[in-house]
């Protein structure tokens, strides 16, 4: 994996439109507008933030891990990487970044998967795709739509021989993300109550997701 | 953000049961991968074969499985990849997902002794055979924009395969998974980018795909978006479909405590 170089933002908190704390293991939606700014930030460090986007005039059309990864030609999301949706467009823009690379290899835990993971001990332990769709089906989706999202503040290397695990996260308190949509998308976030592996240090906490207006022409 | 000493407890617990999850899933415990077949290994009897199909270059297959059923892929002349989607037959909302298979086997190498599996836990396919072992798992397959900036035209492609397919089996476009691609060999240096290793991909290597479950399949023979060559010129894909009376407890079975878990968990769900 390449060095990671950070890229700030210099947004005004005090014009920020929307600030709203997401509770540890809780799901978030929203739509964003086309040219608004959603911020993630990481504010307790080291917590993975699932997240899927559908555009708001069709949920059929919806981010595409493949296509983003094949127009960047690279594993991990960062500053300048462009959503793609699963009909080629660009839904939204990475534009600033301090907490890491982002993974979008890896996908949402759910409680069957973590069965297979972990062990079926953990069958009745809540999972991201749990929040996905209950999210979801208040849009009318349902689990078909849950598709394999981005995890934000996840670390998840994968080596040159193939080799590919979720290892402790780089994001320190306070660290974000910054995208800025290209078109109208519905936002969905879980943010990921695993505690069987290191993508949220073992213990979810809250993050928070602020929203600016899109810069005046 | 202050941790109580019962958190503190609970976490060197779990990161403790994760590494060693992590070190046997990386390592060789409990047994090593089975080396690839020999592209003139694991020969046929006759009276197994059930069909035989072959897919022209740029078009797609759709059809059934049953459990039990194999798909042997042949790259007959060593310039095809194929992308494969596939959905459980009596609950299409069930359907391969790829994350879950690289996440949960520790590897986005998929090969010979490796399986795939859906959103729900289970097994899709057992890797059986594999004379190949270079497969894509994370970028997908073409699309007609892909084509247009890569050939300058119009061409078949796998997502417009993948839509016709789907609606002849009663799907939509929102139900298509993203696919496990065959004979792509595509690898991730340590930067990050992702390379095409073409001394990977060679004539008449093959690749079997054991149905563990009842299956709606749809196969795309596309030329993967990453594949260096600048002129459009697919293969045509070699498709034989076998069954073998007994199916064994193969590696694909046993090999790891994820596989058996998954393996148990396909066996509930059948018996419920």
């Amino acid at each position: 994996m390449s060095k990671f170089i950070c890229t700030p933002s210099e947004r005004d908190l005090a014009k920020a439109i929307y600030d709203f704390e997401i509770p540890a293991k809780k799901p978030w939606s929203r739509v964003l507008h086309k040219g608004q700014t959603l911020r993630i930030v990481d504010s307790f460090g080291q917590q993975a933030v699932d997240t899927l986007f559908y555009n708001a005039a069709n949920f059929a059309e919806r981010y595409s891990a493949n296509d983003t990864l094949r127009e960047q030609g690279s594993a991990y999301v960062n500053t300048g990487t462009k959503l793609i949706s699963s009909e080629g467009r660009v839904m939204a823009l990475i534009t600033a970044n301090t907490g890491g690379f982002h993974d979008t290899s890896a996908g949402a835990c759910s409680c069957e998967s973590n069965t297979v993971r972990f062990g079926h001990q953990v069958k009745y332990q809540h999972a991201c795709r749990e929040n996905f769709v209950l999210e979801v089906s208040k849009y009318g989706m349902g689990k078909r739509d849950v598709v394999p999202n981005i995890n934000f503040f996840m670390n998840v290397p994968v080596e040159p021989d193939g080799k590919l695990a979720i290892v402790d996260g780089e994001s320190k308190p306070g660290d974000y993300v910054e995208l800025v949509a290209e078109m109208d998308i519905l936002c969905v976030i879980s943010n990921c109550p695993q505690i069987n592996n290191p993508c949220n240090g073992f213990i979810p906490t809250p993050v928070r997701a602020l929203i600016w207006e899109a810069p005046e022409a | 953000m202050t941790l109580t000493q019962e958190q503190r407890a609970e976490i060197a617990v779990n990161r403790a049961n994760y590494e060693k999850l992590k070190s046997a899933g990386q390592g060789a415990a409990p047994r090593a991968l089975p080396p690839l077949t020999p592209r003139d290994g694991a020969a046929l009897a006759p009276e197994h074969i059930v069909a035989r199909e072959t897919i022209p270059g740029g078009w797609y297959w759709y059809g059934k499985l049953r459990k039990g059923d194999t798909l042997r892929l042949l790259n007959a002349d060593g310039r095809s990849s194929a992308s494969v989607i596939a959905w459980n037959a009596h609950d299409v909302s069930e359907r391969i997902n790829h994350a879950d298979t690289v996440k949960v086997q520790w590897s986005a190498s998929l090969r010979k002794g490796r399986v795939i599996l859906s959103d729900m836990g289970k097994v899709v396919f057992s890797i059986t055979q594999d004379s190949s072992g270079a497969h894509d798992a994370l970028v997908g397959g073409s699309t007609a924009p892909s084509n247009t900036k890569k050939y300058g035209g119009d061409f078949r492609n796998t997502r417009d395969n993948f839509i016709l397919a789907a609606a002849k089996l009663g799907l939509t476009r929102a139900d298509i998974p993203l696919p496990i691609t065959f004979f792509a060999p595509v690898e991730t240096d340590s930067e990050g980018l992702f390379v095409w290793n073409e001394s990977k991909r060679a004539q008449n290597d093959f690749v079997d795909l054991r149905a563990e479950q009842d299956l709606l399949i749809v196969i795309s023979n596309c030329p993967h978006p990453l594949d260096p060559s600048p002129d459009y010129a697919p293969g045509a894909l070699e498709m034989i479909r076998y069954r073998l009376p007994d199916t064994v407890d193969d590696f694909c079975r046993t090999g790891s405590a994820e596989s058996i878990r998954a393996f148990q968990n396909t066996k509930s769900a059948a018996r419920a």
